[in-house]
């Protein structure tokens, strides 16, 4: 049987917090902390850095911006010249109001494919699930989990950490894959 | 533990600049979460089908109706005919933006300015945005005439060598309207996309839980998804911010490009955002004021909050008069006899003289009454008043178009616009659609934000007594 990890369930966003500084101390890397709300903090304890979700929204907005410009050239200045009231085919700022517009769609949809893509959702399931208290994690409680396949994972040893950190409800959790 | 709370005591500020709890009552996460999926989770109760059939009706017969006679028979079953090219169609069209504005404002701005208040009105802002854009959107795309050439707004590679004039702001409403629909609609799926979580983790019957699964779409909450989740949500309210300054200016470039007297004004586009988000607020109250009460929200959305959104329609309401001043200015100050005309008819002409007045007496009169601290904590008020300010802003946008259409140039060209029961069928369908949407919106989803509004609680701060911090409160 293959295991995911091991799960522990705190009580307060502070002690999460601490939890995590020292599972992150004793030198752990594939774990994750399970919570109802962003914890404050939790990012910089985690050391998760700056999310690139605003890079995937900076592009997906400008490649619509400049495609639309490109669209207003093919369109009216290539394809099919138009003249509207004696004024050049192209020019820059006639483009401008509806490749600002679709900027922001790009930006839009950029913001929510990159964090769907980012976070690898969505799935169907979660080996976190099967566990019965998970439930609570989007409720009033805070979960840690440490996965089986960090290089410091052992049965015994990760479970003795998460109780002396003041976990309680340890289990250890079945990957069904 | 003594020592600190004494400490507290020395430290805590004077009762009067204290600030009010976002839940009033509040006695935990795990309360919060039962208090705001209950009524997503409860047995329908009696008032919401007593709304809700009504809202149906109109939303499933009389707007149907309304649309297929319209569109096989023309544009003629309505009032408009020359001079009055523009009717009901584009009256209503500008109103239902308006609404919309106001919810993208509320959940958007407030959000980029840290208001906690807003986490508890902030979804169904949203969903009131979400709607009345829809609804937006239907005019123009019947106003056409032949609704079936439709596809020639955009910019689709044909055949016939058919390509949208880009150069017409007319064409930039169309960008600007669909933009605004999906990512206002974006913006309100993701936002509820922990609290389906929520309400999949809480479900007990099978079917509940397969389509809470499906929509939550797997989210766990750890903190990577909230980390992402935290700066795609920014992102999103940035551009919603831009996206409340843009689509109604554009609708105001709509007028302010022809050379008509009355819409010809640099003021339209500023004029246009402002009116829709004052229209907005007091859409805002109508929905707020009944559903905190019908739906047992007293605490959640609070009469502090109540307070603030009747604060924020008093703003928009003075910058509104302030501009209707400034519109009589420059029509006086141009020394344009047109301008002058136009201006002086929308109060002492004939036909639509009442809808001028209609117009001061409801958005310049009325609102001031919100400058009284008893008003604004008088629900019954709030919500008569929120009623009046949509009447007040419907019959501003119906003084801009008929107002400025019927009489133009030249007097051997003016006529009348009466509106027919098709136009009247049209807008009440629409009402009544947009109202059924939202009684299903606030009986199946999570109308507040669950996980937002834990999230600004004491509990979940991990450097508050409350959230398990030890020693004092930072």
């Amino acid at each position: 049987m293959k295991h995911y990890g091991i799960i522990a369930e705190f009580e307060s966003p502070a002690a999460i917090l601490h939890a995590a500084e020292k599972v992150r101390d004793a030198g752990y890397q594939r774990w994750d902390t399970f919570t109802p709300f962003p914890i404050h903090g939790m990012e910089k304890v985690m050391k998760l850095g700056n999310s690139l979700v605003g890079w995937v929204a900076l592009a997906g907005g400008a490649f619509m911006f400049l495609n639309v410009v490109g669209l207003i050239w093919y369109a009216n200045a290539f394809d099919y010249p138009l003249i509207v009231g004696g004024k050049p085919m192209f020019s820059p700022p006639m483009t401008f109001v509806p490749a600002y517009i679709m900027m922001i769609m790009g930006g839009a949809v950029g913001a929510l494919v990159g964090m769907l893509g980012l976070n690898q959702l969505p799935r169907l399931h979660h080996p976190l699930f099967a566990n019965k208290n998970f439930a609570l994690a989007s409720r009033d409680k805070f979960f840690l989990a440490i996965g089986a396949t960090d290089p410091k994972f052992s049965e015994n040893e990760t479970r003795k950490l998460l109780e002396k950190i003041g976990g309680v409800n340890i289990e250890l959790v079945e990957d069904a894959d | 533990m003594a020592d600190s709370a004494t400490n507290l005591k020395s430290l805590a500020p004077p009762a009067e600049l204290r600030r009010a709890p976002v839940v009033e009552g509040n006695k935990g996460l795990g309360w919060l979460t039962d208090k705001l999926s209950a009524f997503a989770e409860g047995k329908i109760p009696r008032w919401w089908l007593i709304l809700f059939l009504p809202a149906a009706f109109c939303a499933m017969v009389v707007l149907p109706v309304a649309l297929i006679y319209q569109v096989t028979t023309g544009v003629g079953v309505w009032g408009n005919n020359h001079p009055a090219m523009w009717g009901l169609d584009i009256v209503s069209f500008i109103w239902w933006v308006g609404v919309a504005h106001a919810g993208t404002l509320i959940s958007a701005m407030l959000f980029l300015t840290r208001q906690h208040w807003r986490t508890t009105i902030g979804r169904m802002a949203e969903a009131m945005t979400v709607f009345s854009v829809m609804m937006a959107g239907l005019y123009p795309a019947i106003h056409v005439g032949r609704a079936w050439f439709d596809w020639f707004m955009f910019p689709i590679p044909n055949s016939n060598g058919n390509w949208p004039q880009f150069r017409s702001p007319l064409m930039w409403d169309v960008f600007a309207v669909n933009t605004y629909l999906v990512v206002s609609m974006l913006f309100w799926f993701m936002g509820m996309i922990p609290d389906f979580a929520i309400l999949r983790d809480r479900s007990t019957t099978r079917i509940r839980k397969g389509i809470f699964s499906f929509l939550a779409m797997g989210w766990t909450g750890s903190a990577r998804q909230w980390h992402n989740y935290e700066k795609a949500y920014v992102v999103l309210c940035g551009l919603c911010t831009l996206l409340v300054f843009t689509v109604s200016s554009i609708v105001g470039l709509d007028f302010c490009t022809s050379m008509l007297a009355g819409w010809h004004a640099t003021i339209f586009p500023l004029y246009f955002v402002i009116g829709a988000v004052f229209c907005g607020f007091g859409m805002m109250l109508v929905i707020l004021v009944p559903l905190r009460k019908w739906c047992g929200l007293e605490n959640i959305i609070t009469m502090p909050h109540i307070d603030k959104i009747a604060k924020l329609t008093l703003v928009s309401g003075l910058i509104i008069d302030y501009i209707y001043a400034m519109e009589f200015f420059i029509a006086w100050y141009s020394g344009d006899t047109y301008e002058r005309w136009v201006f002086t008819h929308r109060l002492f002409g004939h036909t639509y003289w009442y809808m001028g007045w209609i117009l001061i007496g409801i958005n310049v009169c009325v609102t001031q009454l919100l400058w009284i601290k008893k008003v604004r904590a008088n629900l019954a008020a709030l919500f008569i008043i929120g009623v009046l300010i949509n009447i007040g802003m419907w019959s501003e946008r119906f003084v801009i178009v008929v107002g400025s259409l019927y009489q133009d140039f030249l007097p051997s060209s003016w006529g009348k616009y009466i509106p027919t029961i098709w136009d009247i069928a049209l807008y009440v369908g629409t009402l009544g659609a947009f109202f059924m949407m939202y009684l299903l919106f606030v009986k199946f989803l999570p109308m507040i934000a669950i996980s937002e509004v834990k999230s600004v609680m004491p509990e979940a701060n991990p450097h508050h007594r409350l959230g398990g911090a030890k020693g004092e409160n930072r």
